[in-house]
């Protein structure tokens, strides 16, 4: 029987693989985007996960709202990084360090 | 016109006019600025000749003119009020003459100076506090003016503040009167506590009343109007350039010479004697109080009158001389001869300022060379300077006999008289000492005209003329301003140089003092000395002793023969050192040559000055500066502080590292310790 904690699991593991994708990732910026999404999926489990275990509806309503935002969060994401391609020449994380202080 | 409002007008026009002069001197011009203060001085001096007229002749009341509440702090009263009594008349007229007499020679002797309004607000400025001073109904402000001469000496010495040496001069004036004020407030405070007043009247009324009590001081009982006397004196001692504070005034030749001739001459280093005099009821009671002021005016006059005969710079040759005559004022003073001592300071006021005045002219004509080495054979060149000078040496020196003479002879011979006549121990080695004075006195001013005046011409090795001569630009620190010539106008002649007499408003006030100091001797010797006629004159104003005058009148026929015999002797030996035989004060020096270096390093005073007080000062000072201020509060507070700072940027702006992802890993592990904080702990 596949329970709460499992779908709690999956999502944690999601989540951690998505934050991982941000830190340890030098290289690429959309798999930066792509762990975002990653780590708003996990959620979004989380979400329906509880939802379905409590029996109230609102978590999934709020999971539909989640799946809205990350698409518009790519939308953008996307947008920024091909202006960003443009004038830098190259997408590699590594190389955006202009907030250096 | 009511005493009282030509008091006024005489106290207030002078700081106007420097007010005037000094804060509107941009804008209304150098001539304008000129004329305001030459003619609020002028105005003065016309105003306070009647007043002095009228106090000899009897017909005026000393009286006291309110001006304004000043001070009103429980026991405290003070008020602005112009004191006029015979004393302050005195002390009017040679101020308000001589100070206006050296505006005009300033117009002459300052002429191509850029600063001139600042000059001549200083010089009125000067005056409104000499005459603050002398009209003074109060101890705290007779403190005031005293306060404001030693500003606006500090000034007027540093006037050339480009100068290092002007500066330093005019620094240690101030410092070492600083020493004297300190004696002087102190004074005051103790005064003010024993009497429960500042006012002069009430402190004089009440002084005989206290002889005998002793009060606390320095953990010592003592006597207290002995205290209170030699607390004032101290202070009296510091204007006055005595024994010990008498360093100043050498140095202070630094400054202009019309500066000289005012301040440090004729009017403000007087002021110590006017002090004295002013309380001469105080001092009356205290026998000790007038032995010390006996001793040290006696040991000044004979010390500065030695190191006067080794100098070779004109104008500390006058600046020893003035220390000196200083000493016979303060010695007559000492013996209870007040008349006398105010005799002596009205004589000298004309006399001395003459005589700077005219080393001003000499050194106006001879292109800023004070060397009297440099000088000689100027009789012919600068005639008018030349019989000025005479004059007025023939006043310092006391010239007469059968009671007519020019100014000195009177006044000297009143202090000495009085001196013997006093009968006291203190009294008879004054007398000594002054005598012996009185010829150093008549050397080295005999040997000031011989050098300058006579012999050959030896100014062609000076640098100063050889500079004139070949056009050369002098170096502006060096250059002094006040009377450059045009290089180009030098007419050859003797030695490559023709020195040239000064113009008119040069030479119009020292013809003027050398009347002065011809005739005011003889005419005001009854006034101030007389046995009969001073009583009328001074009417308590100082504690005149008829009997004194008397005994001084009467005194044998040695005593009085005594300045005269003094006086030729000294002229003997100049002449035969400079005239007979130029050779002959070499030959002096080189048989006895530990007294002349003794002499001409002047005993030695500022080494042992620098030696016991300026190193340890300024060995203090490194210390607490390099150690206190910058090794420890520096160190530990604001550069260790900065230091920090500096190490913990260092740190942070290596987190800074502009990489999104280590920003999002710091917010990560901010966001878990806050779950685990609100998991674990916040439960």
């Amino acid at each position: 029987m596949i329970g709460l904690a499992h779908y709690l699991t999956v999502a944690a593991i999601l989540f951690v693989l998505g934050v991982l994708g941000i830190f340890l990732n030098r290289r690429n910026v959309i798999l930066m985007l792509m762990a975002i999404e990653l780590i708003l999926l996990a959620v979004n489990i989380n979400l329906v996960a509880f939802s379905a275990f409590l029996g109230d509806l609102t978590g999934q309503v709020m999971a539909m709202f989640v799946l809205t935002v990350a698409a518009a969060e790519a939308a953008i994401g996307l947008a920024i990084l091909v202006i960003f391609f443009r004038r830098r020449g190259s997408i590699a994380v590594d190389a955006a360090d202009r907030m250096r202080g | 016109m009511s005493v009282g409002l030509s008091l006024e007008l005489i106290v207030f026009l002078p700081l106007i006019a420097a007010i005037v002069a000094g804060l509107g001197g941009r804008w209304i011009g150098k001539t304008a600025a000129k004329t305001v203060t030459t003619g609020a001085l002028f105005v003065g001096a016309f105003l306070s000749w009647p007043i002095f007229f009228s106090f000899i002749a009897g017909d005026a009341q000393a009286q006291v003119v309110p001006v304004l509440d000043w001070i009103r702090s429980g026991d405290l009263q003070v008020q602005w009020a112009l004191r006029v009594d015979s004393l302050t008349a005195v002390m009017l007229v040679v101020v308000t003459t001589v100070s206006s007499l050296v505006h005009l020679y300033s117009w002459g002797y300052m002429e191509e100076d850029p600063g001139q309004p600042r000059f001549f607000a200083y010089l009125s400025l000067f005056s409104f506090a000499m005459l603050m001073l002398v009209t003074a109904d109060s101890l705290v402000q007779m403190f005031f003016g005293w306060e404001g001469v030693g500003l606006a000496s500090y000034l007027l010495i540093g006037f050339w503040y480009y100068k290092p040496s002007a500066n330093a001069a005019a620094l240690k004036a101030f410092v070492v009167n600083r020493v004297g004020d300190f004696g002087f407030s102190l004074g005051i405070f103790g005064t003010f506590l024993v009497f429960g007043t500042v006012s002069i009247p009430a402190i004089l009324a009440a002084a005989p009343g206290m002889a005998g009590s002793t009060i606390g001081f320095a953990g010592m009982r003592v006597d207290t109007m002995t205290l209170l006397c030699l607390l004032l004196f101290v202070g009296a001692m510091g204007k006055s350039a005595q024994l010990g504070l008498h360093t100043w005034l050498p140095d202070a030749m630094e400054g202009p010479t019309p500066v000289s001739a005012l301040i440090h001459a004729a009017t403000m280093v007087t002021a110590g004697v006017f002090m004295v005099c002013r309380l001469s009821p105080m001092f009356e009671v205290s026998p000790t109080a007038m032995h010390v002021v006996t001793y040290v005016g006696a040991a000044t006059c004979f010390f500065a009158a030695t190191i006067g005969c080794a100098q070779n710079d004109i104008k500390r040759v006058i600046a020893y001389s003035t220390c000196s005559q200083l000493g016979y004022m303060f010695f007559a003073a000492g013996v209870g001869a007040y008349g006398a001592a105010m005799f002596h300071l009205f004589t000298h006021a004309f006399f001395k300022a003459l005589l700077f005045l005219g080393a001003g002219s000499v050194i106006h004509a001879m292109h800023h060379e004070q060397d009297m080495r440099f000088y000689g054979a100027l009789r012919k060149e600068i005639p008018v300077t030349f019989w000025v000078m005479v004059v007025g040496t023939l006043a310092i020196t006391g010239v007469g006999i059968f009671g007519v003479g020019f100014a000195g002879f009177h006044s000297k011979d009143a202090i000495l008289e009085s001196a013997f006549a006093s009968g006291s121990v203190p009294g008879e080695i004054a007398f000594f000492l002054g005598s012996l004075a009185a010829l150093l006195t008549s050397f080295y001013s005999w040997r000031l005209i011989f050098l300058t005046f006579f012999g050959e011409a030896r100014w062609g090795a000076s640098e100063h003329i050889q500079h004139s001569l070949h056009g050369e630009h002098e170096d502006p620190s060096e250059e002094h301003g006040d009377s450059s010539h045009d290089p180009h106008e030098v007419p050859a002649g003797t030695g490559g140089y023709h020195p040239h007499e000064s113009p008119l408003t040069i030479l119009i006030p020292i013809v003027l003092l050398a009347i002065g100091a011809a005739f005011s001797g003889f005419l005001f010797s009854g006034v101030f000395v007389g046995a009969e006629t001073a009583p009328h004159f001074w009417q308590g104003a100082v504690a005149f002793s008829e009997h004194l005058a008397h005994a001084a009148h009467e005194s044998p026929e040695w005593v009085k023969l005594t300045p005269t015999i003094v006086m030729l002797v000294g002229l003997w030996i100049a002449w035969n050192n400079y005239i007979r035989d130029p050779k002959a004060s070499a030959a002096f020096v080189a048989t006895f040559p530990g007294i002349h270096r003794f002499i001409a390093n002047k005993w030695y005073f500022d080494e042992l000055y620098d030696r016991i007080f300026v190193r340890p000062a300024l060995w203090f000072g490194r210390l607490f500066w390099k150690g206190g201020d910058e090794g420890t509060i520096d160190r530990f507070g604001p550069h260790g502080a900065a230091y920090a700072v500096g190490v913990g940027n260092r740190f942070t702006t290596r987190l800074q590292s502009g990489y999104l992802y280590s920003y999002a890993l710091v917010m990560l592990l901010g966001l878990i310790g806050a779950a685990t904080w609100a998991i674990w702990w916040a439960r």
